[in-house]
């Protein structure tokens, strides 16, 4: 029977093989899809030009991020009291103190805005690509655990992912910060507590960052995977593997994976963005990046306390976070077209 | 039918329950007291503190007498003061009167420590309002915009129609409050001078934090729609609608944009609730006295009644919207059928 089943697959079983040849050019194909895709190509440039920035901060940076210079506080540039008419500048009898060794400006504290937007492009970009793979894991691993045993074990995880989806995400971050930021304040040395929070203040406060939000936001991951395993499940390459004695784990890892993971990438480019204004609001409300690490998050709550007076201190960093969020959005949204030309305009 | 509600009903308690005992047992394990402060107080205030509030039991009863004032109704006896009567949601005066007062009393989300006059229910009744009208003019926003947006892109597909108006969603969507807020108040507000910058007075106040929520939401509405019309308007029953003769407008409307609501409406639910609730960025920044800072407030100052209050408000709202979606689901389509 089982003969008779395998030759009956045949031709399904070739067509398998050619598509393992042309498993490459499947990629180099989505390749050229996204190189065609105008929108996506400028968003991938300025990811690029990030990147770049980010590397190269220490040397654009004019003024070290940190250094506060009393004096300067709130001080702007002539041409930004041009585009903003309410600063006027003192010397026509307003109150902006003109400065143009400030290319955007001074904040409250008198530390360069431009430098600390730079470096703040440091913050916003690992968030981006480290930030969603706690909850890649996670929600790998419970996807798959729950569409390939089935039964009991699906049951009660999805019931635990619609239980976790009842909180709100951002209070439960909040929850966890604020655990994680007095838990492993002062532990004693050696101890597992003591090797994170070492970890924390190393990366400038981010891993809690990662983690918090890594925790709150696999659960979608964790949906989207059992769904693509339950349809992989039952194909015969996944049976054929089974049958040639390989193992639980290899056929999850080796064979299922690999072939739900276009769908995995598109989705997580897609919430790149969510977790860049999830380490933006932590930081605006005070929880994200440990001071004096730049973040545009903290640099915008700080610039609206004094948004009548100095717009450009709330205004540019904005900008800058709104810049980072368009260009991941168009990216995603190219690499889904390219990576799946069925899913076009579909979300 | 009613068997499926009173399924969801039961689930729903469940969930609010295992949300309400993970919050309690994490927040109590994170370091630090309400009573803590930069210069600490005496030791024998804090240990007032602790016993009027009952912090020095055990964390399970601690638990358990929590839940229990909210869930078990109680009958008190005593006079009713304006203040005993407002620290429970449910308040009905049974029998007698003066000292022998009989009240039927239920739902007490507990003190805030924060204030020795106000309880968990006065933060409700004062500020759950404010963000409630917030949320519900910002939602009217985005479904005002999203809706046609996203439908009009459809129906205009690869046309430069489309292109704009999915154009702009990406643009809104890369647009989280934190950027828009300090945007259009910077804008609208310092610069034009056309409406106030903070403050919640009247409703011209109201009309920037609105759209700053709306317009993000709005962007998110449209591709929604968008997406799901495209594929509605290649199913079969579109196919007959218009073989059978129906005007192009009735096919849309009727037909195609009824169906197409299905993934939006899935949608409205937790946004509903993540609206009505409060959002701490826009009720910062223009000064509005809502839920929003209460969320943040609340766990940064171990305000636990208030913490444990806000979450299950939260939760309360989403689970409730869940409810009304799926509901929703049947009329909107009805092959959907739930058993």
């Amino acid at each position: 029977m089982a003969v008779l089943e395998q030759s009956g697959n045949t031709p399904g079983m070739v067509v398998q093989l050619n598509e393992k040849r042309k498993g490459e050019s499947l990629w180099v194909e989505s390749w050229r899809r996204l190189r065609r895709n105008k929108a996506a190509v400028v968003g991938g440039i300025i990811i690029l030009l990030n990147l770049l920035v980010s590397i190269f901060a220490p040397v654009i940076a004019l003024k070290p991020y940190d250094k506060q210079v009393l004096v300067d506080n709130n001080a702007a540039p002539e041409w930004v009291t041009k585009v903003f008419p309410n600063m006027k500048p003192r010397e026509e009898g307003g109150y902006v103190t003109v400065n143009n060794s400030y290319p955007l400006g001074a904040d409250q504290l008198g530390r360069d805005m431009f430098s600390r937007i730079v470096y703040g492009t440091r913050v916003s970009l690992t968030v981006a690509f480290v930030g969603p793979l706690v909850s890649i894991l996670i929600g790998t691993t419970v996807g798959l655990i729950a569409g390939y045993f089935g039964g009991i074990l699906d049951n009660l995880l999805m019931r635990l992912v619609e239980i976790m989806y009842a909180f709100p995400t951002l209070l439960f971050i909040i929850l966890l910060m604020t655990f994680f930021r007095t838990s492993f304040a002062n532990p004693e040395a050696g101890t597992l507590a003591y090797t994170l929070g070492q970890i924390d203040l190393a990366s400038g406060g981010m891993l809690f960052i990662f983690i918090g939000i890594g925790l709150t936001s696999w659960m979608q991951m964790a949906r989207l995977v059992r769904g693509q395993v339950l349809s992989v499940r039952e194909q015969e390459y996944i049976e054929a593997a089974h049958a040639m004695g390989a193992q639980t784990g290899r056929v999850m890892f080796g064979h299922i994976l690999p072939n739900i993971l276009g769908p995995l990438i598109v989705a997580e480019t897609l919430t790149i963005p969510t977790y860049i204004s999830y380490e933006a609001f932590l930081s605006f409300i005070g929880l994200g990046v440990n001071p004096p690490t730049p973040s545009w998050g903290s640099m915008i709550a700080e610039g609206s306390r004094t948004i009548s007076s100095y717009p450009n201190q709330a205004i540019f960093p904005a900008l800058a976070l709104f810049l980072i969020m368009f260009a991941f959005n168009f990216l995603g949204d190219g690499l889904r077209d390219a990576l799946d030309p069925r899913m076009r305009g579909v979300d | 039918m009613g068997k499926f509600i009173t399924r969801r009903i039961l689930w729903m308690f469940l969930v609010l329950f295992v949300i309400s005992l993970i919050t309690f047992f994490l927040m109590r394990n994170v370091p630090g007291g309400p009573f803590a402060r930069e210069k600490p107080l005496p030791e024998a205030t804090v240990k007032l503190l602790n016993e009027k509030y009952n912090l020095d039991a055990p964390v399970v009863e601690q638990y358990l007498d929590y839940i229990g004032d909210i869930v078990l109704p109680r009958i008190t006896t005593g006079k009713l003061t304006p203040s005993s009567a407002e620290d429970y949601l449910v308040s009905i005066p049974l029998s007698g009167s003066g000292e022998d007062q009989k009240t039927l009393q239920w739902i007490n989300f507990g003190p805030t420590y924060k204030s020795r006059s106000r309880s968990v229910n006065d933060i409700f009744r004062e500020n759950l309002p404010v963000s409630f009208q917030l949320g519900v003019a910002a939602l009217t926003i985005a479904l005002a915009i999203g809706v046609p947006l996203g439908t009009i892109a459809a129906l205009k597909r690869n046309t430069i129609y489309d292109y704009i108006g999915m154009g702009t969603a990406i643009l809104g969507v890369s647009f989280p409050v934190i950027i828009t807020a300090p945007v259009l108040q910077y804008l609208f507000g310092v610069q034009w001078g056309l409406v106030p910058v903070t403050g919640w007075e009247g409703p011209q106040y109201a009309i920037l934090p609105a759209f700053a929520l709306g317009f993000v939401n709005a962007a998110l509405i449209a591709r929604l729609t968008r997406a799901s019309l495209l594929q509605v308007l290649n199913e079969d029953y579109i196919r007959t609608a218009r073989a059978k003769g129906l005007t192009e407008r009735s096919v849309i409307v009727a037909h195609a944009l009824r169906n197409s609501l299905i993934p939006v409406v899935t949608i409205l639910g937790p946004l509903f609730a993540a609206l009505v609730t409060g959002t701490f960025v826009v009720e910062t920044i223009f000064g509005i006295p809502g839920m929003g800072r209460y969320f943040v407030t609340s766990i940064t100052g171990r305000d636990y009644p208030v913490i444990m209050g806000t979450i299950l408000l939260y939760a309360f709202f989403l689970v409730v919207m869940n409810l009304l979606v799926d509901l929703a689901y049947m009329w909107i389509d009805p092959r959907i059928r739930f058993d």
